[in-house]
């Protein structure tokens, strides 16, 4: 992995939680309009990595961080960055659905709305829900309350809605893991289609779906301390077919995690 | 297999007849414990109101509601009341629906959670139990004399909010509360700030059950006697306040004027009143039922 294609570096990142420290020393870049999938057992710090990519774990009361997550050319950590501009550039999607209860239109029109971008708000949103793979289900009934859709359908919606705001890297959590094999399949195949235009960061439990998914994979593990480390990174293919490391071997072929 | 393992865990087998046979009596027993509790509550507040609309209902008309106190009985109307409740419930409302729930996005959503936080919410809690006598002696001290409102709409209306002001800020917390964490989220990860997850996601989804205390708060104050004598509302009025500094009576008041003179016709006005009040509480509240189910159907959809 070379560092010139990167978008985004993570450089050195300790995080702690009041007095744990939930990931230790992670040096990591994530080239552009690439899916990067984040693997490893639970509790390993796959999540809180992510949600320091776009300062996310901000909001987590008593969280600390170490380090440098550099994005053209800024350590979004920086006092002077405000954390709402890097969200706007790095926006995220959740592991569970997490529609406003407002109308479908209203959803995706959410972000423009809140900074302001109303010029063109209706293409603005037609576009999103069409790069969202969502348009056709919902063109008849945007005026609907976006609980009524399903499960997959929903998850499609926030990712619309993420996308109106036109970031450049998305971050999901898991974002299949609530959703059915159908729901999963489009959301797989979505996040494909999405790297023509985006760079995308996953974090997913599903060694399956990271094969399936992503070009680069990150393995993270859990040190006796219960701190986060990463143990290699490299071309999917390569880790899943050439680990170096004999615990990521370990852990792909399923013997423990 | 796993319905083996279930039945091992919980012993659904059937009872012996003598322990099925028990639990029915004790069950039995505990429904009549509770029918009798209901009742007596019931029995109670019903026979209050058979008692009061008695006495009442003869006074009730519609020269009780458009005439000032007079000495005399048949004269006599509580429209000084009815309106000087009018005026002071409408300030009070002005008062305590920006700082109940100021205070409350404050607690919730900006203080640190630390031991100064800890300590006001201890504080807000106990000032709830406070009684409202208190309320009427510190509103008497600062706002009638201290700050020179005199016996004043505007005295009458900070001393009421005060009292209050309590159950709004709890009930406000409740319902930001109810706003899941996940759609805060969603808008932070937006690029909202907090001030926009406040004002465009948390408190469209609280409003309703905002609103529903402050009317449930409202309609308390609207029935509080104790800290309107302390700060000395007039009893015979015959003046309608015409701003917030004036002097005014309140329906309560007036009520505790009438019951506590001597002739028995005045004992009727006075129900007359209760019943007054009790219609205005009874549709203030609910005002606030509907509130709640409406949004209730709502979010289920």
């Amino acid at each position: 992995m070379t560092d010139n294609d990167a978008v985004l570096s993570v450089r050195d990142l300790s995080v702690y939680y009041g007095e744990f420290r939930a990931i230790k020393n992670i040096s990591l870049s994530f080239q552009a309009n690439r899916v990067t999938a984040l693997i490893g057992p639970s509790g390993c710090g796959k999540s809180t990595l992510l949600r320091c990519l776009n300062r996310m774990n901000d909001l987590v009361p008593q969280a600390r961080v170490e380090g440098e997550v550099v994005y053209s050319q800024q350590d979004i950590y920086d006092p002077q960055i405000d954390p709402a501009q890097v969200r706007l550039h790095i926006g995220m999607v959740f592991q569970k659905p997490n529609p406003f209860p407002k109308s479908i239109f209203d959803n995706v029109a959410f972000g423009l709305k809140i900074n302001g971008l109303t010029n063109n708000i209706d293409e603005a949103v037609e576009k999103s829900l069409r790069s969202a793979a969502l348009w056709d289900e919902v063109k008849d009934r945007l005026n609907e309350n976006a609980m009524t859709l399903s499960g997959g359908q929903q998850q499609r919606l926030c990712i619309a809605r993420t996308l109106a705001v036109e970031p450049e890297i998305i971050l999901m959590d898991e974002p299949a893991s609530a959703l059915d094999p159908i729901g999963t399949l489009a959301i797989e195949s979505l996040m494909r289609d999405l790297t023509e235009k985006y760079t995308i960061v996953v974090v997913t439990h599903n060694m399956q779906q990271a094969a399936r998914v992503s070009d680069e994979t990150a393995f993270l593990m859990m040190d006796e301390d219960r701190a986060g480390y990463l143990v290699e990174s490299g071309k999917t293919d390569n880790i899943f077919q050439n680990p170096k490391d004999e615990r990521t071997e370990a852990y792909i072929t399923g013997r423990f995690g | 297999m796993i319905g083996k393992h279930f039945e091992e865990k919980y012993d659904l087998a059937p009872h012996s007849r003598g322990r099925r046979v028990s639990r029915r009596v004790k069950s039995i027993i505990f429904y009549l414990l509770l029918l009798i509790a209901i009742s007596l509550s019931l029995t109670g507040l019903l026979s209050l109101i058979v008692e009061i609309g008695r006495e009442g209902l003869p006074w009730l008309s519609w020269h009780f509601l458009t005439e000032f106190p007079s000495r005399f009985a048949e004269k006599a109307g509580m429209k000084s009341a009815i309106m000087g409740t009018v005026w002071v419930i409408s300030f009070t409302a002005l008062i305590i629906i920006p700082v109940g729930i100021g205070a409350a996005f404050y607690l919730e959503e900006y203080a640190k959670k630390n031991l100064l936080s800890k300590i006001i919410e201890v504080n807000i809690s106990n000032l709830a139990g406070v009684p409202s006598i208190v309320y009427g002696l510190l509103g008497l001290s600062v706002f009638v004399y201290y700050m020179g409102l005199g016996r004043s709409v505007l005295a009458g209306a900070l001393t009421l909010s005060l009292l209050v002001l309590p159950v709004v800020i709890v009930v406000s917390r409740e319902a930001i509360r109810t706003v899941p964490e996940s759609h805060k989220q969603a808008a932070y990860a937006l690029g909202a700030n907090r001030f926009q997850v406040v004002y465009k996601v948390i408190l469209p989804q609280a409003i309703a059950g905002i609103m529903t205390g402050t009317i449930l708060a409202l309609s308390r104050a609207i029935g509080e006697a104790a800290p309107m004598i302390a700060i000395s509302a007039l009893v015979y009025l015959t003046f309608v306040p015409t701003s917030p500094l004036d002097r005014f009576s309140v329906m309560p008041i007036q009520i505790f004027n009438w019951i506590s003179r001597p002739q028995d016709d005045f004992r009727g006005l006075a129900a007359a009143g209760i019943i007054v009040l009790l219609i205005t509480l009874v549709i203030m509240n609910a005002l606030a039922i509907y509130i709640r189910n409406r949004t209730q159907v709502r979010l289920e959809e």
